[in-house]
């Protein structure tokens, strides 16, 4: 008889109840299993009314962030084991409107996502004839980290400016304007910056730094934001004394 | 279909917003200590003033310097400035810990990794200090 | 055209503020704060007004009182703005934060020059 570990799971059925109310499974506490398996036996073999996001199970797809035991967290990469004995308790992904049980609306994140131009902007494209555009391992180095965002919205769960004020665009939207910024083959960095500028932009955080300490693909978002705080603030100095640009 | 409309239909479900509480940052150890990081700015304010009022007894002779030693060593104004000192302490140190995520400097195409950032913070912290303390004793 | 917003400006000054009150800040609260009133150390009355008449360090400290307030103004704003969630009271907060760091670097001023 393998171990058992008990998993308090938040159930919120608007149908129902207003209020969302927590329902126990004893699931198996096998030695490879994360929190998501233990949702998976929930929802085959106890519970099929158990509602939930997954996909790939292997951490790129972005789609299993819950808050579990406090934590924001992929439950894909989440060991049951490590909580041992338990209970374990999952919620869904804080900062964000529930929509059924562990289902959250991701509605704000993906308008302020296209408001960044999360793309490759060019003043004047190069003919497909000309090639690709080229670029150094170094010039490859200066946003690499910040392109390893898989959009799991641990950070926005983690960041409480966000969570005081959902208008903030939040640590992923600016690591992803970053990722474009820093791009050498980009050329939209003015356009980024009248998004970013806004008050609920960048100068909307205060460097808490949780967003980083929860991301699970070292993107770094609060060094992203902190860096463009910078970049931002030096522009704004030039615009001052160079109205017309330089 | 407007999200979050906060009505009840059959096609478009209630939606739950949790609100959050006043006390969020009690609730983990890491939103603590940036709250006490932001508060230490208090106690750089009231830094400010403390010189201030030196700066005024100094200047209004040995004897009105004499009285603020006096009011200074009240253990309420010595527990304000200790607490201060450390707060005061703990804003450089964060700060310049946090510093290498604003600035990020090149050499040639190579990325100088933070930890040098944040020793040459550490280092002028050290001469600065040094220089304050030999110009207000001995300069 | 990016709408020409204070924030960049205040940021500025809240780092520049930040250098300083980190730097210099320490030494001078351990030693006016603690070490002379507990004895340690005993310069006179006549050394310090000596040291602080001088014309640098006159300047040196107007610029330091002044940034520090200005750096802590703008981080305790925000602190209130976020920590009470007292946003709709935005601009009521950032006259009282900012305003204060007027007056104290104003009177910071005329108490060095008039020194």
């Amino acid at each position: 008889m393998t171990k058992q570990i008990k998993l308090q799971v938040a159930r919120y059925r608007p149908e129902q109840e207003s209020e969302p109310v927590f329902d126990e499974y004893e699931v198996p506490c096998h030695s490879d299993w994360v929190v998501l398996d233990g949702l998976n036996h929930v929802k085959d073999r106890l519970d099929g009314t158990l509602s939930y996001r997954w996909s790939c199970r292997m951490g790129i797809c972005g789609s299993c962030g819950m808050t579990v035991n406090g934590e924001p967290k992929l439950t894909c990469a989440t060991f049951l084991a490590d909580y041992a004995p338990g209970p374990v308790r999952v919620e869904p992904l804080r900062n964000f409107p529930v929509i059924r049980d562990l289902v959250v609306d991701l509605g704000d994140f993906m308008e302020k996502l296209v408001r960044i131009k999360p793309w490759i902007v060019r003043s004047e494209e190069k003919p497909l004839a000309s090639g690709e555009y080229l670029q150094s391992p170094e010039e490859l180095d200066e946003y690499k980290q910040f392109s390893m965002c898989i959009n799991c919205m641990l950070c926005y769960a983690a960041c409480p400016i966000y969570g005081l004020d959902p208008k903030f665009i939040g640590p992923a939207a600016i690591a992803l304007a970053q990722r474009y910024n820093l791009d050498s083959r980009d050329e939209g960095a003015s356009e980024r910056l009248e998004v970013l500028s806004e008050h609920e932009g960048i100068w909307g955080c205060t460097f808490v730094g949780e967003c980083t300490k929860v991301c699970p693909k070292n993107v770094n978002p609060a060094g992203a934001i902190q860096r463009y705080k910078l970049t931002a603030a030096l522009e704004s100095v030039k615009a001052f004394f160079l109205p017309r640009g330089a | 279909m407007a999200p979050g409309a906060g009505h009840y239909t059959a096609y478009h479900p209630r939606w739950l917003r949790p609100h959050v509480s006043t006390y969020w940052w009690l609730r983990r150890r890491s939103y603590f200590a940036f709250i006490l990081r932001e508060i230490s700015s208090v106690f750089v304010a009231w830094s400010v003033v403390y010189l201030l009022l030196t700066i005024d007894a100094v200047g209004r002779g040995p004897a009105a310097y004499q009285d603020l030693l006096e009011w200074s060593r009240q253990p309420w104004v010595l527990v304000v400035n200790l607490t201060s000192l450390l707060l005061v302490g703990f804003h450089a140190v964060t700060w310049f810990n946090l510093a290498p995520q604003a600035v990020v400097v090149h050499l040639g195409h190579t990325r100088l990794p933070g930890f040098w950032i944040s020793a040459s913070n550490y280092a002028a912290w050290v001469v600065v200090s040094a220089i304050v303390a030999w110009v207000v004793l001995r300069g | 055209m990016i709408k020409r917003s204070a924030e960049p400006l205040l940021w500025m000054v809240f780092s520049a503020g930040g250098v300083v009150a980190a730097l210099v800040l320490p030494m001078l609260l351990f030693l006016f704060g603690v070490a002379f009133p507990l004895g340690w150390l005993t310069p006179s009355a006549t050394h310090l007004a000596s040291v602080i008449g001088h014309p640098m360090t006159r300047l040196a400290l107007v610029i330091v009182c002044t940034l520090s307030l200005f750096h802590a103004a703008h981080r305790f704003r925000y602190t209130l703005y976020d920590g009470l969630q007292i946003k709709h009271l935005n601009e009521v907060i950032a006259l009282l934060c900012y305003g204060s760091a007027i007056v104290g670097s104003a009177a910071s001023a005329y108490l060095l020059a008039t020194f």
